[in-house]
């Protein structure tokens, strides 16, 4: 395996980083590697048993005081994608954006419970925030490539990381999100001239050239059409042999299709039904959660009775 | 208004709207304030062409006077002494030199303050610090002349010691029209940066930046319209100031850059010299606009040059 971080999130010399971290092997992109790396989940084997990679302990958010998601508690697999989903307020973008910090840049969250990344506090007092970013890295709903030129939007992580061979990086970079032969002639050219969803395979690329072991995605086939969605979902497949994915969906056939586990969540409300907040409702293997799940309000809402 | 829930289930009124699609009256109101709100917009044109017509007219016939060879190529400004001279550049250096110290001052100090409000302060500095800036931008520049020589002056001469022994220096005025200008800088970059989507800084955030490196080369590119726009206003009113240099720069054409040295500026040279006693059609009368003349043309350059400079770097973003 190739994205090899080891839970070390405290700040460090980026140049350090770069001896520390081995450099991925392959010659001609992730895609190609695949084939060889690819390891098929055998029948019968516990599919509970594998690597944690976040351990999600009564976490509750709250904006300004309000709870936003409450007492979630789940365990994220290495090399697999997980899958949010549920009705629109539940809360799990909120999650997601727990997971790498992102929630830090809004002055009036607050994170309750625990995350162990790797077994690590991801909110202990050592914990620099920038250096989980950039080892959780994070596709957002829409597009958003910087107002620079395609090259310049894949080199800008390891520019701003201070790493070297940029050339290199941003074309195993491009080849890895399967954009490279797509925009191999017009690196240079601003990457507001390419349609929504390479802008949004381009934003997967630019995660990955920092070389990230997580990548964080909230709804991002939203705003792109059925063909591009279908690219996008394709590259997932083929990423989480070399990464951990995390998505926020609202498409519950996207779910369907690229999870390997699914979270469902839901809006509660109180008696007085002036505070509402997210709550988990069901976690499990993908293909029990849409056919057999265990709770009434997870079948209807993947049945599409409710939502 | 009735509540409106009602609607789809029965029409409330029972009545149904004209067939007649045409406008029930001429709406001659509506042509006249569209007449009056283009007369508005005429007066300004029809003000700056003013100006101009009456800064030239003078100009041309200053020209026909004095060889530009001796006005534009010539450090020998006297043109009140007999026999009189008129080598403008050493009143150019006046007004370029307490531009640039003023500029050196206020530009990394504005975009520092501009940086810290958008990208570090919290919302309840920002609620605070803003608006004092914004005061200050505000305060008359004849009292920020007056705290340049009571205050800024005797201040500066703990460090500068050279400044002590001359009543009037371009450095001090410099650093007066800085404190003028800061805010103008800092107010309008803010704005300007602040107006950067935040989907731009997320990303940035999301690869592992930090905030100087997310204000630096994301946001800071994104509104470099908005910050140059800032910094040539900030300039074009250093070059046009006048009570400030006037009280602090003296009235010396020296045609010297240095910081200690007294300078007389185009600007002080135009107040100093229209409030005498001069009369019109002399040659000292036409000197005032071939100056005036001058300056409208030295903002004018420095406001296209800013554009073409926006248009090169612009980084558009939808």
């Amino acid at each position: 395996m190739t994205s090899g971080a080891n839970g070390q999130l405290t700040e460090q010399d980026p140049k350090d980083e770069m001896t520390s971290r081995p450099e991925p092997t392959h010659e001609k992109g992730l895609s190609q590697q695949i084939a060889v790396t690819a390891e098929p989940a055998a029948a019968g084997e516990d599919v509970w048993a594998k690597e944690k990679v976040f351990e999600v302990n009564n976490v509750t958010v709250s904006y300004d005081g309000k709870a936003a998601v409450k007492d979630v508690s789940m365990d994220i697999f290495r090399n697999e994608v997980t899958a949010l989903i549920g009705p629109s307020g539940c809360g799990k973008s909120t999650l997601l954006r727990c997971l790498n910090r992102m929630n830090d840049l809004v002055a009036s969250a607050e994170v309750e419970g625990e995350i162990l990344y790797h077994g690590n506090d991801l909110y202990g007092p050592k914990i620099d925030p920038v250096q989980v970013r950039k080892v959780i890295g994070m596709v957002f709903q829409k597009p958003n490539p910087f107002p620079k030129s395609i090259y310049d939007n894949i080199a800008f992580g390891p520019r701003v990381l201070g790493l070297k061979d940029i050339d290199e990086r941003v074309e195993r970079a491009l080849r890895g999100a399967a954009l490279w032969d797509e925009v191999k002639d017009r690196l240079k050219d601003n990457a507001y001239g390419m349609s929504g969803g390479q802008q949004q395979r381009l934003c997967i690329a630019r995660t990955m050239a920092v070389d990230p072991e997580v990548i964080l995605m909230d709804e991002p086939c939203s705003a792109l059409d059925p063909i591009s969605t279908g690219k996008i979902e394709d590259l997932m497949t083929e990423l989480k042999e070399q990464y951990s994915i995390v998505i926020v969906t609202h498409n519950m056939q996207q779910a369907a299709r690229v999870s390997d586990k699914t979270a469902f969540l839901i809006v509660e409300l109180d008696s007085t039904e002036n505070n509402r907040w997210g709550q988990l409702v069901e976690y499990d293997e993908t293909e029990k959660v849409f056919t057999n799940p265990e709770d009434p309000r997870t079948e209807d809402y993947v049945t599409g009775k409710v939502g | 208004m009735e509540a409106r829930d009602t609607i789809g289930v029965s029409r409330p009124f029972g009545t149904m709207p004209s067939r007649s699609l045409e406008a029930p009256s001429p709406r001659y109101g509506e042509k006249l304030i569209k007449a009056a709100l283009a007369a508005c917009a005429i007066i300004s044109v029809l003000t700056t062409t003013g100006i101009v017509v009456s800064l030239l007219l003078p100009t041309i016939s200053f020209f026909g006077e004095v060889n530009p060879a001796d006005f534009f190529l010539h450090s020998d400004w006297a043109p009140t002494f007999s026999p009189a001279t008129f080598g403008v550049l050493s009143i150019v250096v006046g007004t370029l030199s307490t531009t640039l110290w003023g500029m050196l001052f206020a530009v990394p100090i504005g975009l520092a303050i501009a940086i810290y409000l958008s990208e570090y302060a919290s919302p309840r500095a920002r609620k605070i610090i803003k608006p004092v800036i914004e005061v200050l931008a505000g305060i008359p520049t004849v009292a920020i002349g007056l705290f340049a020589i009571t205050a800024l002056k005797p201040f500066l001469e703990n460090f500068i010691p050279a400044l002590e022994s001359t009543p009037f220096a371009a450095g001090v005025a410099g650093v007066a029209i800085g404190l003028m200008i800061t805010p103008i800088i800092a107010s309008i970059s803010d704005d300007a940066m602040r107006s950067v989507p935040g989907g731009l800084r997320e990303a940035a955030y999301g690869l592992g930046s930090t905030r100087m490196k997310v204000a630096t080369r994301v946001v800071l590119p994104a509104a470099i319209s908005g910050v140059v726009a800032s910094i040539v206003l900030a300039g074009s009113r250093a070059i046009g100031e006048t009570m400030i240099v006037l009280l602090a720069a003296g009235s010396q054409a020296t045609d010297s850059f240095a910081f200690t040295s007294p300078v007389q500026t185009m600007t002080a040279f135009i107040a100093t010299t229209a409030t005498g006693d001069i009369a019109t059609g002399t040659i000292t009368y036409d000197t005032i606009f071939a100056v005036g003349s001058l300056l409208f043309l030295m903002t004018l350059v420095m406001n296209v040059l800013a554009i073409r400079l926006v248009r090169r770097f612009r980084e558009v973003y939808e």
